[in-house]
């Protein structure tokens, strides 16, 4: 019971730990690339903005959506939304439910990138250096006597160190907006964190019932493809084994395959019985190079045979396996059907 | 790795020890995003107070809220407190025990914050350096053409350029600095003496009794819970085993009509028969290109009622005379 316990303690904690661990990752990655990423503003009007902006919304746009391709759930959420209907019902719950929780995962490494942003500054100051009120940092006569469009090039030059003469104003600038960014990114983290507060601690009071349902559903739905598929592996490995194994035999003929059966008796030789066993009949080069050439050039038929080796019903069996056979393969193994007519002659 | 699994069983089995680490992650992730949090002063009058209280209040809050989020008892808690009665009686106070539980441990991470800042010194600085009597120090710059509230306004950022060869603005800072670390540790011992005088006096007044009743109930309802929420991933999964499996035997059934054969029971070569089970009656291509088919196109309705109560062989044992020695029935 215990190391029952501990693998299903594994197994579902495998499951979510997997993609919060993911979720980790990508918000690590996304604060790493931010530092690693060397922020080039242009310095010049009519660029600033745009550049600054659309470093600021395309890659979190991107992350957003790397976290959905990383996903497992999003293909099970498109799977269950476009399944038709048949003999189960769709509960649309569920699907917001897993729509969610999906979102809830893919939204964490895009809020890290635009916070460590603001944080940062450099994107507030390199946009909206154009819109400062120089007057505020002291007695820049200077700057009067420049006509509209020479200040706003000086102004858009603000972000660059080595393009702007003015020690003083320019760290006195840059530290005003950099103020304002870093109030921007801590308001900002406010309102996730108090929206995930109001999400998480309030949504008891409403729905706790349905929430529990959907909760169970949506696990179900993915646990039991996750089951298809390792009932699916597992036949088609059954299945693998039964058709070589039949190959095998038809390739060697039935006489040999059957000499061997009656040894359910003997128990003292088990393992030389099973060595024999393994050899399906196939003895000599000959015999095998067939069996190889045969594999390529014309594999068998996606059909199972049922074997009834039981020694009781041998008569009743050698009758039915024709039958059998005959309706079951259709179109192959005429050869067999003959040899079992000419060995049940003998007898 | 036996090892590790042992320390884990620990830590999960006791669910306070869990919400106890968490809490010291959450101060060791406050103290980190302090270092690496780039401390900038305006060093504008109108503006230092604002930025440096809100550098010292907006973050304990996010910080707050963010213990509350990661706490398991906020759920189990919630859970307690809005449930309608049913068969099992409230009580209050359980409810009550997993509050204060919480809101304890979501106070360390912003309590952290708080200590560092007024330890490090740099806010209090960004803060209070408008309020310093600058006739306290000597060697303030009188000569660019600045009043007195924007040069101390100033103090704070050290790369300005009216603070280049005089030393007023490292004997400002130090001043402020020191009133800092006062305030800082002054709370630090403040917060300790009331945790010592709460641990010490609590015995007096609650009744110690009742207190340990609570303290059983709220850890059960942890645990309950968790239980709750492992059987339905184990119910879910037998569920799924059955219902796929069904699926499979509900196309066999249409083979075996075919071929008008019922299956045998037969003695075959060893291995095979458990080969032959995990084929589930589907021996053929087109069976199990239908089968994968229908799967998408018409899953089956949740019921698993027919294999759950599946009819088994029983076997009967009787000795020579007819007497029965054993029977599964």
């Amino acid at each position: 019971m215990d190391k029952f316990r501990m693998m299903f303690q594994f197994l579902q904690s495998n499951q979510e730990s997997f993609m919060n661990g993911i979720c980790g990752i990508m918000a690590l990655a996304s604060a790493h690339m931010y530092s690693a990423f060397e922020f080039n503003c242009p310095c010049m009007p009519e660029y600033n903005y745009t550049y600054s902006t659309g470093l600021l919304i395309v890659p979190p746009i991107w992350f957003f959506l790397l976290g959905f391709v990383l996903n497992n759930n999003v293909s099970v959420l498109a799977e269950e939304w476009r399944r038709p209907t048949g003999s189960r019902t769709k509960d649309p719950t569920i699907l917001r439910y897993m729509l969610c929780s999906v979102t809830q995962r893919s939204l964490i490494a895009p809020a890290v990138w635009v916070s460590v942003t603001l944080m940062d500054g450099k994107s507030f100051l390199c946009a909206f250096s154009i819109n400062l009120d120089i007057e505020k940092f002291g007695n820049y006569s200077f700057v009067r006597q420049m006509s509209e469009t020479e200040k706003i090039k000086l102004l858009a030059r603000i972000p660059c160190k080595d393009l702007f003469e003015h020690e003083e104003l320019r760290v006195a600038a840059s530290r005003y907006i950099k103020c304002i960014s870093q109030a921007c990114g801590w308001i900002f983290l406010f309102m996730i964190t108090f929206t995930a507060f109001l999400i998480r601690a309030i949504r008891p009071c409403f729905t706790q019932a349905a929430f529990l349902k959907t909760k169970y559903w949506s696990h179900y739905i993915d646990i039991e493809r996750k089951m298809f598929d390792e009932t699916c592996k597992e036949h088609a490995k059954s299945f693998a084994k039964v058709c070589i194994h039949q190959y095998f035999e038809n390739i060697s003929g039935e006489m040999q395959s059957l000499h061997h059966h009656p040894a359910s008796k003997d128990d003292g030789e088990d393992d030389d019985r099973s060595d024999e066993d393994k050899l399906l009949g196939i003895r000599a080069q000959n015999d095998m190079n067939k069996v190889l050439w045969n594999w390529h050039t014309s594999k068998p038929a996606l059909a199972l045979r049922k074997n009834f080796d039981g020694e009781n019903n041998e008569k009743l069996n050698g009758k039915m396996n024709g039958t059998i056979n005959g309706l079951a393969n259709g179109h192959a193994c005429d050869m067999e059907k003959k040899e079992w007519a000419v060995y049940y002659s003998k007898v | 790795m036996e090892r590790l699994k042992l320390v884990l069983q620990y830590f999960q089995s006791n669910s306070e020890s869990i919400s106890n680490g968490i809490c010291i992650i959450l101060a060791l992730v406050s103290v980190k995003l302090y270092t690496s949090f780039d401390f900038n002063c305006p060093c504008l009058p109108q503006y230092n107070k604002l930025y440096s209280l809100g550098v010292m209040i907006v973050p304990p809050i996010i910080l707050f809220f963010l213990g509350v989020l990661v706490n398991r008892h906020t759920g189990v808690m919630m859970d307690e407190w809005m449930r309608p009665v049913g068969n099992r009686s409230k009580n209050p106070a359980v409810v009550k025990y997993l509050v204060s539980a919480m809101i304890q441990r979501a106070l360390l991470a912003p309590m952290v914050w708080i200590l560092v800042t007024l330890l490090d010194g740099k806010i209090f600085i960004c803060a209070f350096s408008l309020s310093v009597d600058p006739a306290l120090f000597s060697g303030a710059p009188n000569n660019t053409g600045l009043d007195m509230i924007k040069i101390m306004a100033k103090v704070p950022c050290k790369e300005d350029v009216i603070f280049r060869n005089s030393s007023f603005r490292k004997a400002v800072s130090r001043y402020v600095r020191c009133y800092s670390q006062a305030v800082g540790w002054s709370t630090l011992l403040f917060l300790i003496i009331l945790g010592a005088m709460g641990r010490l006096i609590k015995p007096c007044f609650d009744d110690h009794a009742s207190f340990l009743q609570t303290r059983y109930w709220s850890n059960y309802l942890d645990v309950e819970q968790k239980l709750f929420d492992e059987t339905c991933v184990l119910h879910a999964r037998d569920f799924a085993r059955k219902c796929v499996v069904q699926f499979f035997e509900d196309m066999r059934e249409d083979t075996i009509l075919r071929l008008q054969h019922p299956p045998f029971i037969f003695n075959s070569k060893e291995g095979w028969e458990e080969e032959e089970d995990r084929l589930h009656g589907i021996t053929k291509q087109d069976q199990m290109n239908q089968l994968l088919k229908k799967w998408y196109y018409s899953k089956p309705e949740l019921d698993v009622t027919r294999i759950a109560h599946r009819p088994k062989p029983c076997v009967t044992w009787e000795d020579l005379e007819g007497e029965i020695l054993y029977s599964d029935v």
